[in-house]
């Protein structure tokens, strides 16, 4: 059988991501990676909470002077939204519905370029009105690299997924792409895993004091 | 793409190596680079050994001593002990599985590449202004104010190295997970393939934090970021903790497998079945569980508090049971067998008694308070060397021998063997046997010279003598392998006559697709199951068909040479040199340049075709 | 190789079948997806009102943030069907060794 052949809905399988061994493969391998992901992210985490509000003055803005819960909740909202449209394409893509499955990606994309957009506004206006930089205080360099760590993956997240569909735009689905579809959008939940510590560890505790 | 051809040219072997995914030539691979990095750090060994043989040496400076120490840990346990690691695992466990390969053979080498091109860059720092000289923990409090390139060589070199094996970690998971044989259940798996899946699961959780520690000391390093000056509020414990999160489960990375070879090896020469075995795999896991519980012994004396010394104190002796319940279970796997003094089984049964010291010594160095004598003196130095000369090398030294053949197709010559083995041995306890007293009697780590009339003198000197004699046995064992290759005469499926696995029961070295059929397991040690009912090879679980191969690529040398170049960017970059930015963009152009090829140029990879598998006896139709 | 074609006799009955699991499966994903939503929505609340303590809202928005995570891992990545206990495994090992890490990072690192 070769992976690349065609499908009509009805030889379609059920779980288009694991018909075959390679994809099977690849979906644990994944799984694995994202576990060791876990611990990366825990470690800047970790490093973040340690170094929270550790600063060199007494000038130097604190957590609770920075954070601002409007523009937050619109990050969060856009990060959460989609994710849910990444579950419609796969939805889509279970079903053999390929144009269906492209266009919620299109949407997620968006998604995750605005969310994108408003972190680098953030980013500015903190270091333009705070004096809160990476090389500022040992607080600013722990929070650029946590936030921009996850920045970082949502960047490649977007690339990965519009690859892949540039890629894949003429020739539909098989079973040889099914699979890195699948696991570019487990990708992108674990990025809205990771931001649901962010918002509720950095920002929201972060405002509480 | 198939490599059917038989006779080939020197430069097509060549680029047959440098584009293989096959799991048995990745072994070779890192047999080869991995020996190299052993004889670099075994070198600079042995230019410590002479610095400190008498009291007041000058045969090296202070500063260039430092480099020289850094870079012997650094090497030894990066780019020595893991790479021969992976190359046992890559050689056996697919064949200990049945598998025809590993999960990803493409990321298999590119680990292998990421690997190799880490340590070579590490290393051109002797030839570019200097090697990091904060030694191997390069502790922020030192290595932010080390002068020069040296710690910038080595962030970055331990960067893509770690990498790496973090990728074949994952490869080493997954295959293990995915790819068994029909029968081959989690409880039949040998312990080699049991201890490469528990390490495996060490590296996929403990290489993370190394990476965050090492991105944390780049940026503090070159992006002017304040995570360990204190002066901005940062805290250099932070990297100590990272290290260690990493550093512990990294010796339980290196000597886990080791256990796993001596299990095979003690059941082998034994000629009798492990004893034990589901509380050996129990002990494995266990080992691996509570290994990322005691990182901070380590740290005893940085001032975590009574408490916190406490907890780790105690879960560190708990490790002592687990290991215990291994050392009785080999020693009654010996007992009523048959036993045959092979020279893996010289090296098996010398590993008892000396990991059992360096086991003792850690228990000392695990009481806290008694740590405060200890630490950071050659006490230290033996223990660690107890443990990881004489459980990770000396378990090294015997998969190389019991494996050989499987490798290579031809056995190292035993009275050679020998010889290494005694000199070896003999020459390790010399060393670092006197060390304890001479830690005990106030000698610190890490300082290039010693006092005349301190009582240090003898002892340094015995150290020195058993260091040179180790080097003449690493010698004999060059010189065997020369002669082996040389005469390189073949040997059959099972050369020791007494395999119980399922490598045993295919050719030396085994085709590239391994099995013609996948082997059918019937229990604990296959082939042994089918020898005992009068069977001279495995039922196949399959009948004969197509065989599945992936092609053979460049990219992954590609990726890693592009993150090769793209460091040498990075660490001049911080010297505000213009031609840095291009080599940077250069070097990552041919990074993701090449990942793009990859994901975009589908690789289905091709078949073997049924007709070409048969062989004359074949042809009949076996099952 | 190891291929799970669904293997009904009428494809077609199986396919209709197969639509009906999947819409049904769609619309638990939009329940869960509501409920995050909600629960980010009370987090969020929760340090905008004045006047809670934060020995209050600490715990409860970092557990609504654990209950929040439950659901993407559940049901938006299928860790609820069958065939997850490995990846389940490895997942909550790193879980807990990061635990740990942010564990000694708050505590004994000379805060
Ligand atoms: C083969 C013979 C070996 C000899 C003669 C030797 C000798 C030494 C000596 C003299 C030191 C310096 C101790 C000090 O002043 O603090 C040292 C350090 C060290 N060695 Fe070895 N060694 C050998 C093999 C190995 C191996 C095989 C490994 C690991 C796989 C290893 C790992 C280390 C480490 C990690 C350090 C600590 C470096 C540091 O303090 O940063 N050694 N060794
Ligand atoms: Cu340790």
């Amino acid at each position: 059988m070769q992976s690349d052949e065609r499908f009509t809905d009805a030889t379609w399988p059920a779980s288009p991501e694991k018909a075959t061994l390679e994809g099977k493969n690849k979906y644990l391998g994944f799984w694995l990676f994202l576990g060791g992901e876990t611990v990366l992210f825990a470690s800047l985490f970790a490093t973040y909470l340690a170094l929270k509000d550790k600063v060199p003055n007494g000038d130097a803005a604190l957590a609770k002077d920075l954070f601002e819960l409007p523009l937050t909740f619109v990050a969060t909202m856009l990060l959460l939204t989609s994710s849910l449209t990444s579950v419609y394409a796969m939805y889509h893509m279970k079903n053999n519905h390929f144009k269906q499955m492209q266009a919620w990606l299109v949407i997620t994309v968006a998604l995750g370029f605005a969310f994108l957009g408003l972190e680098i506004y953030e980013f500015n206006h903190y270091v333009h009105e705070y004096h809160h930089t990476f090389t500022s205080s040992a607080f600013g360099s722990a929070f650029y690299t946590l936030v921009g760590f996850h920045g970082g993956h949502v960047a490649f997240g977007l690339m990965w997924i519009i690859s892949l569909m540039v890629r894949n735009a003429r020739r539909g689905l098989n079973l040889y792409n099914a699979p890195k579809f699948y696991v570019a959008s487990l990708y992108w939940h674990f990025i809205d895993v990771v931001w649901v510590f962010i918002f509720t560890v950095v920002y929201l505790m972060g405002m509480v004091g | 793409m198939s490599t059917y051809a038989n006779k080939k040219g020197f430069g097509a072997t060549i680029w047959d190596y440098l584009t293989t995914v096959d799991h048995k030539k990745i072994a070779i691979l890192y047999l080869i680079s991995g020996g190299l990095f052993f004889v670099i750090g075994g070198l600079e060994a042995m230019f410590i050994r002479i610095q400190l043989a008498i009291p007041n040496n000058d045969f090296v400076s202070a500063g260039f001593y430092n480099e020289i120490l850094t870079m012997h840990g650094t090497t030894m346990i990066f780019l020595a002990a893991m790479p021969l690691v992976f190359a046992v695992m890559n050689a056996v466990v697919p064949l200990q599985i049945g598998a025809r390969d590993v999960a990803f053979p493409f990321l298999n080498s590119l680990g292998f590449w990421l690997f190799f091109f880490g340590g070579i860059f590490l290393n051109l720092s002797w030839f570019l202004g200097g090697a990091p000289d904060a030694g191997w923990t390069s502790y922020a409090s030192l290595s932010l104010h080390s002068e020069g390139h040296g710690i910038d060589f080595y962030v970055l070199g331990l960067q893509i190295s770690g990498l790496g094996t973090l990728i074949a970690g994952i490869n080493f998971l997954v295959t293990i997970i995915n790819m068994r044989t029909p029968g081959m259940t989690y409880m039949r798996m040998p312990l080699f393939t049991w201890s490469t899946f528990v390490v495996s699961a060490l590296i996929l959780f403990a290489f993370p934090p190394l990476t965050v520690g090492l991105v944390l000391m780049m940026f503090d390093r070159m992006f002017g970021s304040n995570f360990f000056d204190v002066a901005a509020g940062g805290n250099t414990i932070i990297w100590e903790h990272l290290f260690w999160i990493f550093g512990h489960p990294e010796v339980y990375i290196l000597i886990l497998p080791a256990f796993g070879i001596f299990s095979e090896i003690f059941a082998t020469f034994s000629r009798k079945r492990l004893f034990g075995y589901s509380s050996m795999v129990f002990a494995t896991v266990l080992i691996g569980f509570l290994g990322f519980m005691v990182w901070a012994h380590h740290m005893f004396t940085t001032g975590l508090g009574p408490i916190a010394n406490a907890i780790f104190a105690v879960a560190t002796m708990a490790i002592a049971v687990p290991t215990g319940i291994k050392i009785f279970n080999w020693i009654f796997t010996m007992w009523g067998g048959s036993v045959k003094f092979t020279v893996p089984m010289l090296y098996a049964v010398a590993f008892i008694p000396t990991f059992t010291m360096g086991g003792v010594t850690g228990i000392m160095l695990a009481s806290a308070p008694a740590d405060y004598q200890y630490h950071d003196s050659y006490f230290v130095v033996a223990h660690f060397h107890y443990v990881i000369v004489g459980g990770v090398v000396l378990g090294l030294l015997a998969g190389i021998n019991f494996y050989w053949p499987k490798m290579f197709g031809t056995m190292l010559n035993e009275k050679l063997g020998q010889i290494t083995f005694w000199t070896f041995l003999i020459g390790f306890h010399l060393t670092f046997f006197i060390q304890h007293f001479l830690g005990l009697m106030g000698m610190p780590r890490r300082v290039f010279t010693f006092l005349d009339n301190q009582g240090l003198n003898t002892g340094n000197m015995i150290s020195t003598v058993g260091a040179f004699l180790m080097a003449f046995g690493v010698l004999v064992m060059v010189i065997n392998i020369i002669i082996t290759s040389v005469k390189n005469e073949k040997v059959g499926n099972d050369p020791w006559g007494d395999g119980r696995t399922l490598e045993w029961a295919i050719p030396s070295p085994p085709p590239f697709y391994n099995f013609k059929q996948l082997p059918l397991v019937r229990g604990l040690d296959p082939y042994w199951v089918e020898k005992m009912e009068g069977k001279t090879e495995m039922t196949p679980a399959e009948p004969l068909g197509d065989i599945h191969m992936p092609n053979s690529s460049i990219l992954p040398l590609t990726i890693a040479f592009g993150l090769f170049v793209a460091a040498f960017g990075a660490l001049y970059n911080m010297d505000d040199k213009t031609w840095t930015l291009p080599i940077i963009i250069v070097g990552l152009l041919i990074t993701f340049g090449s990942m793009l090829i990859r994901s975009v140029k589908d690789d289905h990879g091709y078949h073997i075709h049924k007709e070409d598998l048969m062989d004359d006896k074949d042809k009949g139709g076996k099952a | 190789m190891a291929n799970e074609q669904s293997n009904s006799a009428n494809p077609n009955v199986d396919l209709k079948y197969r639509r009906k699991k999947n819409a049904e499966e769609m619309k638990h994903q939009v329940i869960s997806f509501t409920l995050m939503i909600f629960f980010t929505l009370i987090a969020f609340a929760a340090v905008g009102i004045e006047g809670f303590s934060h020995w209050f809202i600490k715990p409860v928005i970092l557990l609504l943030a654990a209950v929040q995570v439950v659901f993407q891992l559940y049901y938006f990545m299928h860790m609820k069907h069958k065939g997850h206990g490995t990846i389940a495994l490895f997942l909550f090992s790193g879980l807990a060794v990061g635990l740990i890490t942010v564990l000694v990072f708050t505590t004994i690192v000379w805060l």
